[in-house]
Formats: C-alpha cells, sequence, structure tokens
C-alpha cells in the first residue's frame, strides 16, 4: 500500500519542474529566507521551462505523481527570449489533450514565480497542496494493473 | 483554375494513365510517382515511374493506401530533388505532406501535386481478400461511383469513414482528378493556369455533379465522424476507459512507424531512456505488489499524442497497422479535433500557417501561467 493511505490523512505528492533562473532561485530565497512551506514538493531543475518535454509530466502522472508544478520566469523574462511562451503553449496542448481523454487537467499547474518572488513559490506550493487535498489522490497510483 | 474533361474510352484507370504519360511525354514532369499493385496484386504501393511506357501499371484509383505517399515524397525531396516529379496523391496524404514541409522534411521545388478526389481505401486485409476472389478491387469501386453511389461502403477504413477532407485544395495540388460524380464517360480535371497552357488543356464548364456528390458525401462524413468520436467519448476516456483503450498494447510502435506526421529520426521511446538496471524494476514493483513488464505502454501513447496530435491529418494508418487491433487513430482524432481547434488550426490546411507547436504568441493562453487569486 502506498504509504499516504496508511497513514490517515492524504499527502499529496507534487513534481516541480522548475526553471533554473528564476523559480528555481525563488525557492532557494523561500529556503534561505526560513519561509515555511508544506514539504510535499519534489523539485527537479531544468535550464528553462521551455524544455519541458510533455513527457516528463505525463510520467510524473502515471506514476502516481498527485500533481504537476511547471515554474517559469514572467512572460518577456525568459532568459532565453521566448522559452517560457514555448512552455505555455506546450502546457495548452497538454492540459486539453488531459481533458479529452477524460482525466484531471487541473493537476498540472503552470506558475511564473521570479527569482525575487520567495514568499510566491511558498505560497503557491502551500496553494497546490490543499487543492490536492481536497480533490484526492491521483487514481493512477493506486491501480492494481499499472 | 481551368476546369477540363478527360474522356473516359476504356475506363478511367486507363484514362489517368495515358494521363500522366502525356504528362511526361509534353516534358512537364520526368518522373510519376503513383501507386501500383506489388508483385502478385495482392497490395499497393507508392511506385516510381520514370519510364512512360511502365505507367500502364500505375493503379492510383486502387482503394488502398498501407503507406501515406507523404512518407514518400519526404523520401524523395527531404535533402532536395532534381528530377520533376509529378506524384499522384489522396488528399490525407497532401495534407501530411504540407505538414511535413513545414517541419523542412520535405520540399516542393520541382514537385507537382496530382490530387485525386479519394472515395476512400480499405484495410489490406479486405483489399488482399478480393484479390484472391479474383475481384478488382478498383474496378469495382469505380463501377459503383459510375452507378452513382456513394463511397459510404462499410469495407471502408473507419478513417475514411469519417474523413471529411476526402478531396484536394486545387491551390495546393496543381491538378485534381475529379471522381466524385463520376458518369462513367468522363473525369472532371481541375488544373492551375500556368500548367493547364503548358498540358494544353482547354477551359470546359466546371462538373456541377461532382460540387453535389461532395456536398452530400461531407454531410454523411461529418455525421458518421461524430457517431465515432462519441463511441471515444463513451468507451476511451477516464482512467479506466483510457487503460482498456490501449491494453491489447503489444508495445510494437508500429502506429508510430507508419505515422506520416512522425518524423523524428531519433524517438525517445526507441533511445536507452527506459533501459534501467535490474533493481530500479524491483523497486517499482515492491511498491505497488506487482507491475507489468515492460512497464510503460500508456505514456508512449500519450507521448506521442502530446507531440504530433496538432499536425494529425486523421489518415487512419496507425490503426491500420496495429496488429492488436487497436483503434488508436480514434483517440488521436478525438484529441485533435479539439486541441487544433485551439488554435484555429486545421492541419494541411495552407502552407502559410505555422504548426501550432513551432510559434508561439505573446498574448496567449494568459491564465495558465497566472497565480489563483
Amino acid at each position: 500500500m502506498p504509504e499516504e493511505l496508511k497513514m490517515g490523512e492524504f499527502e499529496p505528492k507534487i513534481i516541480a519542474f522548475v526553471c533554473n533562473w528564476c523559480t528555481y532561485a525563488g525557492a532557494d530565497l523561500a529556503g534561505t529566507s526560513r519561509i515555511q512551506y508544506p514539504p510535499n514538493v519534489r523539485i527537479v531543475r531544468l535550464m528553462c521551462s521551455g524544455g519541458i518535454d510533455p513527457i516528463y509530466v505525463l510520467k510524473a502522472f502515471l506514476q502516481g505523481a498527485d500533481g504537476v508544478l511547471i515554474g517559469g520566469c514572467h512572460p518577456g523574462d525568459c532568459h532565453y527570449q521566448n522559452g517560457n511562451y514555448k512552455a505555455r503553449r506546450r502546457v495548452a496542448i497538454l492540459k486539453k489533450t488531459l481533458e479529452r481523454l477524460g482525466l484531471d487537467p487541473d493537476r498540472v499547474w503552470l506558475r511564473w514565480i521570479s527569482a525575487s518572488e520567495g514568499q510566491l513559490f511558498a505560497d503557491t506550493v502551500t496553494e497546490f497542496v490543499s487543492f490536492l487535498k481536497e480533490k484526492g489522490p491521483n487514481p493512477f497510483k493506486t491501480l492494481q494493473a499499472m | 483554375m481551368v476546369h477540363a474533361w478527360l474522356n473516359v474510352e476504356k475506363n478511367p484507370t486507363q484514362t489517368l494513365q495515358d494521363f500522366l504519360r502525356s504528362l511526361m511525354e509534353k516534358g512537364v514532369v520526368e518522373a510519376i510517382l503513383a501507386p501500383a499493385p506489388t508483385a502478385g496484386g495482392e497490395s499497393i504501393t507508392p511506385t516510381l515511374f520514370t519510364s512512360p511506357d511502365r505507367l500502364s501499371q500505375a493503379e492510383p484509383f486502387a482503394p488502398l493506401m498501407p503507406v501515406s505517399e507523404a512518407t514518400v515524397v519526404s523520401m524523395l525531396t527531404r535533402t532536395g530533388n532534381r528530377i520533376k516529379l509529378g506524384a499522384v496523391m489522396r488528399n490525407c496524404q497532401i495534407r501530411a505532406l504540407v505538414e511535413l514541409v513545414k517541419f523542412k522534411q520535405a520540399q516542393l521545388d520541382n514537385l507537382i501535386i496530382i490530387g485525386i478526389d479519394c472515395p476512400g481505401t480499405y484495410e489490406l486485409k479486405d483489399y488482399s481478400e478480393l484479390v484472391r476472389k479474383g475481384v478488382e478491387p478498383a474496378t469495382q469501386m469505380l463501377e459503383s461511383l459510375a452507378r452513382g453511389e456513394l463511397p459510404l461502403n462499410q469495407t471502408l477504413r473507419e478513417a475514411c469513414r469519417m474523413c471529411i477532407y476526402p478531396i484536394p485544395d486545387p491551390s495546393i495540388a496543381a491538378i485534381t482528378i475529379g471522381l466524385m460524380g463520376f458518369d462513367g464517360n468522363r473525369l472532371p480535371i481541375l488544373v492551375q493556369d500556368e500548367l493547364a497552357e503548358k498540358i494544353g488543356l482547354t477551359s470546359d464548364s466546371p462538373s456541377t455533379h461532382r460540387e453535389e456528390t461532395i456536398r452530400s458525401l461531407l454531410e454523411n462524413r461529418k455525421a458518421e465522424r461524430k457517431r465515432q468520436i462519441d463511441r471515444f467519448a463513451k468507451e476511451g476516456t477516464g482512467v479506466e476507459g483510457l487503460l482498456r483503450w490501449f491494453s491489447r498494447c503489444i508495445r510494437c510502435h508500429n502506429c508510430m512507424g507508419i505515422c506520416p506526421i512522425c518524423y523524428c529520426r531519433e524517438c525517445v521511446f526507441r533511445t536507452p531512456v527506459f533501459e534501467h538496471e535490474s533493481d530500479r524494476f524491483f523497486d517499482w514493483a515492491q511498491k505497488k505488489g506487482a507491475i507489468q513488464m515492460p512497464p510503460e505502454y500508456l505514456l508512449f501513447h500519450l507521448t506521442r499524442m502530446n507531440h504530433m496530435v496538432t499536425s494529425c491529418v486523421g489518415c487512419g494508418l496507425c490503426s491500420s497497422a496495429c496488429p492488436a487491433d487497436i483503434d488508436v487513430a480514434l483517440a488521436f482524432q478525438s484529441v485533435g479535433e479539439e486541441v487544433q481547434a485551439l488554435f484555429n488550426y486545421v492541419p494541411g490546411r495552407s502552407l502559410e500557417e505555422p504548426a501550432p507547436v513551432q510559434t508561439f504568441q505573446e498574448r496567449e493562453f494568459v491564465e495558465l501561467g497566472e497565480t489563483l487569486k
């Protein structure tokens, strides 16, 4: 049995794919500023949100992640000019695909969080965790067949 | 655009063969790519003709498409072709080719697209069974069209029965051979102006019967399309539905190999990305008590879908190539229709519009990155 189901309250697991130049530094700032946020997030650093392939997000879901957070630079601020715009289009395609397949597009969050927004990173994770607690576990997690 | 007619003396196949031969003899093209029977005649394959004499073997009306000619045109033009080529193509092949041009996998220089109205194609096993019984599927189909019957035949592949783009776009195909509304005596033909002069075609009245036939065919096709897409929504969606829809997958990746749009030279699913140390598999199994091996099948389909569904033309070859009879195409069409609508995009519609995955706008989907308040 997955540990979340054994211990009473459900603790969602979030996989975060974050840009090296903004959200990753934002998460770092949250840490160095000692801002408290729930420990439910596992961070994967990428050089740019534009480097996110839908396969990463899908793999996380099929393996039972309850939510996927994608963190990139605010529009206009991409270190590589336009990677975040490309990421946004890919997320739009992914969410529409999930919706059409009757899966849950709301488990994917794209957020713009800059290097100076440590508080916003902490707030986003907090908000995502309570959103997922309400939603319940990812159904793929408990499937016998998978 | 010049409307003209080709007189049918013996049968439409021979008329088209003669027309193609005349294109070569007049120097309009130096080579022709057209479907022709394989040895034994049980299948049809794109064939590259450089000798006009051999064109009597071409069977462009044979209702079979085991591979997309777009893939072959890509093969012939990707690095540039010096030989002026005429390619006889169905509209799903033309549309796939347009997408491949956008992805720099094919070039239109020195290429004349000869589009034919497509009444639909059969599954290979149905086609070859007819041939073994001594039936000529092309003749059978042309005769039924000449009797004024709409091509709605249940032997057609599902992708063809629900195809709403069976007619080539005359702005993309330099020549279009009309089959819809064929009366048994002559074939309507549409040719772009500068080419008509070279071929020596004189303008005539367009076929009104063709327009009418196309209209009622599309009505039927749209209704069938809706029926099929509703079926997928009912049976193939949700966690359980989706797992069941793809549950017979044997991971052969034929759907990817045959797909005219899936052009990546090194697909992630053919790299060592999914080769793991033995311990990893045991770890995963231990977490759940049991895992199926190899572990990924839905990931493959969902990833491929996300990568190419914006350009999916609905040719249905993925379903035809599936040895486990999974209706891959219907899932892709159901999703594709909505994803493409996000961008008001129709794959293969125009060479001018970039594919959705190739571009972006600064002001779009703005709600996506914003923090909920």
